[in-house]
């Protein structure tokens, strides 16, 4: 895939210690958040709007590096959500803090089904991946609905929940599990893109058949890319099914789950750290008002392909890589004169 | 045994009905390398159509082809100068973002006039059969089927018995070239695309007729469209025809011999195992950076 519209720009734009402040600051509020404003609604759009930062720097670390489009990352959330709804109903696990040990485990799932996905779909390459990712994902939305033994089939399936967290308590927990798979997805990301193997994905990003001359092995490469991305992705969704504490098929095999995380990651600027953060703090407290507001009438629907539209028409490279541009720019020309 | 038959019987004639609507899908790949990911919302969109001349006019579902396939290609044309034209770079990866949100706008906009309820085209060819050596056949798959066939003649006779056709072939096969010979690829893009959401008008009014629709329902049917076009090879007419032939009939056999829950599931198992041995489809060429 030729990604000459893609960030070749730094994303470092500031001076070291001022981000340094600036990234302490901002983890310090996103620790007391619950502190500051705990009331549930509050919580609620904290706990989706830090899922989707979660989700959208995972699918950036093969999406955004490698550039191979996923749409159907939405197969690994949903397997680990009932990969940890499963655990917990036949485990009898007790409610409480012990659920959220067995997220790994529903990630480590979510990584073994990417390796068998991924060793078929990246056999393809640009257009023909994002029809067999999306392919996959409606294979698993499948299995999920016709094995109702095992996974109670269009009915749903219900997650033991805590009754000792009420009131404003009741989010907290999620959110701290959500805020912490955040801040690993961004650490592999920003691990993955300083490192040698980071480095072999952008090269498969700008010429996959040059990278593969040069010695990058781009099969183990992609498969390694896409693993490390659904692992977290399935990570995120085991925590989404046992906060929203009852799953369906279609809800968590959703395709707009899984184009979602694909736009807030383009809003922000594919390949880049801090670009799915953004995309989507500004995307999904605007989505859940929407969808709240307007959503009996599928409304939202119609404002939700609005921005889609004029972000890729109007920003084809993302708010980060253009602000970059712009203060590149405005510092040129200051030597300039 | 009869069973048997008589589903593959049925599957081939609704497979012209798929194979009509995935063409306009590989069309539009062919000339543009853009995948219409709303092509599927576009189908439901021609079904709405021909639903509100049948509710408001009593008009025959089949009649209002006349109307909404000239509304649809006119639709097409603008869709791709708005929307298509301006992306110039990486199109194949944008087109598949910019095509969704039109699926979802169109589906928001649908859900608001027409609400989310199921509805359904109604004919009497809808439940009327007739008996062939002992099999029922309902009529509408018949006149689906044929309605079909023409259609599919038509733009065969147009992409190689006239000079419109032999642009667009061109374009297929090297944009560059073909605009250097004096090709207008801007126009014969346009045009291509209006005639992929025609067909989508087309298939629409048949699946309308053999199917209750809402307007969520362009999720599973892209996503059989795409997986029929990736089987048999994006931007080949004649492996998107044979592609979803294979698919209708074994998802109506499998329906019949294992049961109605998983024939999807059988044909997604197809596609994996074409996959793993031909990651370029049934009629597809491998080309580099391409597959």
């Amino acid at each position: 895939m030729r990604g000459n519209f893609l960030p070749r720009v730094r994303w470092r734009v500031g001076r070291g210690p001022l981000k340094l402040v600036g990234l302490l600051g901002l983890a310090i509020a996103a620790l007391l958040l619950p502190f500051v404003a705990p009331d549930p609604a509050t919580t609620n759009i904290a706990v989706f709007t830090v899922m989707y930062i979660g989700l959208a720097t995972a699918w950036n670390i093969m999406g955004g590096y490698t550039g191979y489009i996923s749409l159907g990352h939405a197969a690994f959330f949903g397997f680990g959500a009932y990969g940890l709804g499963l655990m917990l109903v036949h485990l009898n696990i007790t409610p409480g803090y012990a659920p959220f040990v067995l997220v790994p485990v529903a990630g480590l799932l979510s990584a073994l089904l990417a390796v068998g996905i991924g060793w078929i779909a990246l056999r393809t390459r640009a257009a023909t991946f994002v029809i067999v990712t999306i392919a996959f994902m409606f294979m698993m939305q499948l299995l999920a609905e016709n094995l109702v033994k095992v996974t109670g089939g269009g009915g749903g399936l219900g997650l033991p929940y805590s009754h000792d967290w009420g009131g404003d308590f009741f989010n907290t927990p999620y959110y701290y599990a959500m805020l912490l798979l955040a801040v690993l997805g961004l650490f592999v990301s920003w691990w993955i893109r300083r490192s040698k193997f980071g480095l072999g994905l952008l090269a498969i990003r700008d010429d996959e058949d040059k990278a593969l001359a040069v010695g990058v092995p781009t099969r183990a490469f992609k498969l390694t890319a896409f693993v490390i991305s659904a692992a977290l992705v399935g990570m995120i969704g085991g925590v989404y099914a046992y906060y929203v504490t009852y799953i369906y098929p279609q809800f968590v095999f959703d395709p707009l789950i899984g184009i979602s995380m694909v736009l807030m990651a383009f809003l922000g600027g594919l390949g880049t750290l801090s670009g799915p953060v953004i995309g989507a703090v500004l995307l999904e407290p605007a989505q859940l008002e929407f969808a709240y507001r307007l959503g009996a009438s599928r409304l939202y629907l119609v404002f939700y392909s609005a921005v889609f539209l004029l972000v890729i028409l109007l920003l084809p490279r993302g708010i980060v890589p253009s602000a970059a541009e712009l203060l590149n720019r405005r510092r040129a020309r200051t030597v300039v004169s | 045994m009869t069973l048997v038959l008589e589903a593959a019987a049925l599957g081939i004639l609704t497979g012209g009905v798929y194979a009509l609507m995935a063409s306009g899908l590989t069309l539009i790949f062919g000339v543009m390398r853009i995948i219409n990911v709303g092509q599927g919302a576009l189908v439901i969109l021609g079904a709405y159509l021909s639903f509100a001349f049948f509710r408001s006019w009593h008009l025959d579902p089949l009649l209002t082809l006349v109307i909404t396939m000239p509304l649809m290609f006119g639709l097409g044309v603008i869709l791709q100068i708005v929307f298509i034209r301006p992306l110039k770079t990486d199109r194949e990866a944008l087109s598949v973002l910019v095509t969704y949100a039109l699926a979802l706008g169109i589906e928001g906009a649908l859900g608001y006039v027409f609400t989310t309820n199921y509805v359904q085209l109604r004919a009497w060819y809808e439940t009327a059969s007739f008996a062939v050596f002992g099999f029922h056949i309902t009529y509408v798959y018949v006149f689906g089927f044929l309605l079909c066939i023409a259609i599919l003649g038509a733009l065969f006779l147009v992409l190689y018995r006239t000079s419109f056709g032999g642009a667009l072939r061109a374009t297929m096969l090297n944009r560059t070239a073909a605009q250097l010979i004096g090709v207008d690829v801007d126009r014969v893009s346009a045009i291509a695309f209006g005639i992929g959401v025609a067909t989508a008008a087309a298939g629409g009014v048949v699946f309308g007729i053999t199917n209750a629709f809402n307007p969520g329902s362009h999720y599973d049917l892209i996503s059989r469209l795409l997986t029929i076009i990736v089987l048999g090879g994006l931007g080949s007419l004649r492996g998107a025809i044979i592609a979803a032939l294979i698919m209708l009939v074994t998802e109506d056999i499998t329906a019949v011999v294992i049961s109605p829950v998983w024939a999807t599931f059988v044909f997604f198992v197809i596609l994996v195992v074409v996959l793993i041995f031909r990651p370029q489809g049934l009629f597809g060429v491998r080309v580099r950076d391409r597959i």
